[in-house]
């Protein structure tokens, strides 16, 4: 790709087929994601949020229009991609380090190297005494990270959340959001993350693309302009401004629904 | 450890070797209870047997050497049965995972198999596979392999999207995805599988005994009925009850030691 898009939506439509009935999920929605940003997406719930993340990791074809990474077709450059679900997934049966180095392993790149490295990330957020334990063990909080670095270690370019955080109590996810942030920034990753949590988005991006109810597009995209950790960003003083710009975008919709 | 802690513990103990103790008791009970009602004279030892005669048929039959060819005949069949239908039972679960439209195709044909009382089969078994120890293995296999199928494929296929969705996100293979997600989450129900088929095994095999063996304990068990030796059958069916207790115990054992190392090699 000759710009600086990593990735990019155009024109999508998504139509979900059941017996019963079909869904338009999504139309005419049109995305840029720059190479190197966190961007947040936030609408509505069930406005096909997720839906996005699915099309952009090729787990999902468009119904009309065009889904590119990398200037190519999601699915041949998925080992360039990296998806994060909603639940940890973790496996039951393997311990916090082989849980972490899964990613690696399925794609063959499992050696000396790529292991010590997924040993250092444990490591240094505070998995390292946890690395011979199992996922029933562990807290939520921590299973998260585990599951993060399990995304992480095989280096994506492009990082997608798919809220990661909602399974999570409040205080653990307000902690987590440093930890994970200064784990996406520290490669200088692109991150997109969905999310139904407007402070979270705010908190954590750059950019912050509102979605209409469904079908969903694009309504408008925010430009936070706050800096430093996420903990930082919520202390700062314009940062309900930019939060109850926001919502003032969602509540119209919802009033239109 | 905390004074309450310990009490708990003692506990616990206490009532685990009540529960030992009462089941022994039981036991003796029965079989004491069983004795003292034939010497009363309050039930006939020729309709009901006796514990002492039990004990000194199968005395009897030990020491003319007639005891061990047929148990170690039962034993080897049922054996042979319970391998061969929990092989046959887990290839077909796999295959039927890895193709869903052969799993939707078969559905019907394995529910009927599923329903159908196996020991009407018997006669086919015998003009086919002969009247022979062929056919009893057959039959222990037919009994267990269905049963096997079909808790090994619902093990399979309860496993959840979002492991699989996982993988697929990672972009593994189908079969990465059934050896390193599905197959080792399914441990548990491959392994009640297993105890429910080494019983079905025990089914089968004294059942295709009845039908066409001159051997094992089965055939013991017909021929007392027959010529009114209720000592004879007796003997035969707590054999049958020790046997049958031994092998499932030794799965249950084996269950245990399995769980915990399929966990360490499934990675490789």
């Amino acid at each position: 790709m000759e710009n600086d898009n990593i990735a990019e939506l155009r024109g999508v439509k998504l139509v979900y087929h059941e017996p019963s009935r079909e869904t338009l999920a999504v139309e005419g929605l049109s995305l840029e994601i720059k190479r190197g940003e966190f961007i947040s997406v936030v609408g509505p719930s069930g406005c096909g949020k997720t839906s996005v993340l699915k099309l952009l990791t090729g787990l999902m074809s468009p119904t009309a229009g065009s889904v590119s990474v990398m200037g190519e077709a999601p699915s041949a450059v998925r080992k360039r991609i990296g998806y994060m679900l909603q639940r940890d997934a973790l496996f039951e049966w393997r311990n916090i380090r082989r849980n972490a180095e899964l990613g690696l392993e399925i794609r063959g790149e499992l050696d000396e190297a790529s292991r010590r490295k997924v040993g250092e990330m444990l490591e240094k957020y505070g998995l390292g005494d946890f690395a011979g334990h199992y996922p029933d063990e562990l807290s939520g909080g921590m299973r998260q990270k585990a599951a993060l670095i399990r995304t992480l270690a095989p280096e994506p370019e492009l990082l997608l959340l798919d809220e990661p955080f909602s399974a999570l109590d409040h205080q653990t996810r307000l902690i987590l959001e440093d930890e994970v942030y200064e784990l996406i920034r520290s490669g200088g990753r692109t991150a997109v993350l969905v999310t139904h949590d407007i402070s979270e988005a705010v908190a954590m991006s750059d950019r912050v693309a509102v979605f209409t109810g469904r079908p969903a597009r694009v309504r408008r995209i925010v430009e936070p302009g706050l800096y430093g950790l996420p903990g930082e960003r919520r202390a700062d003083p314009r940062f309900s401004a930019v939060f109850e710009s926001i919502w003032k975008e969602l509540r119209q919709d919802e009033r239109g629904a | 450890m905390s004074e309450e802690h310990r009490k708990y513990l003692r506990g616990i103990k206490r009532r685990r070797s009540l529960v030992t103790l009462a089941r022994v008791l039981l036991l003796v009970l029965m079989i004491g209870g069983w004795e003292l009602a034939v010497r009363l004279g309050l039930a006939d030892p020729f309709i009901v047997s006796s514990p002492s005669r039990v004990v000194s048929c199968l005395a009897g039959l030990a020491s003319r050497g007639e005891l061990l060819p047929h148990v170690a005949a039962t034993f080897a069949e049922t054996a042979a049965g319970f391998a061969a239908g929990t092989a046959a039972g887990c290839a077909a679960a796999v295959l039927l995972w890895f193709s869903p439209f052969l799993e939707r195709v078969l559905e019907p044909y394995l529910v009927v198999l599923n329903a159908l009382p196996k020991i009407a089969l018997g006669p086919i078994l015998i003009v086919w596979v002969g009247a022979g120890a062929g056919a009893i293995i057959v039959m222990a296999l037919l009994v267990s392999t269905v049963v096997t199928v079909m808790t090994v494929l619902a093990g399979f296929l309860e496993q959840g999207k979002e492991k699989q969705e996982l993988m697929a996100s990672f972009g593994a293979t189908r079969a990465q995805t059934f050896l390193k997600a599905v197959l080792p989450a399914s441990v548990p129900s491959i392994m009640s599988a297993l105890r429910i088929s080494v019983g079905m095994s025990w089914v089968g095999v004294i059942v295709g005994e009845y039908l066409v063996s001159k051997r094992g304990i089965g055939y013991l068990i017909v021929y007392g009925g027959q010529v009114f030796r209720l000592d004879l059958v007796m003997a035969s069916v707590s054999v049958l009850c020790v046997l049958a207790a031994a092998m499932y115990y030794a799965v249950a054992f084996f269950e245990k030691r399995v769980s915990a190392r399929f966990a360490e090699t499934a990675a490789k």
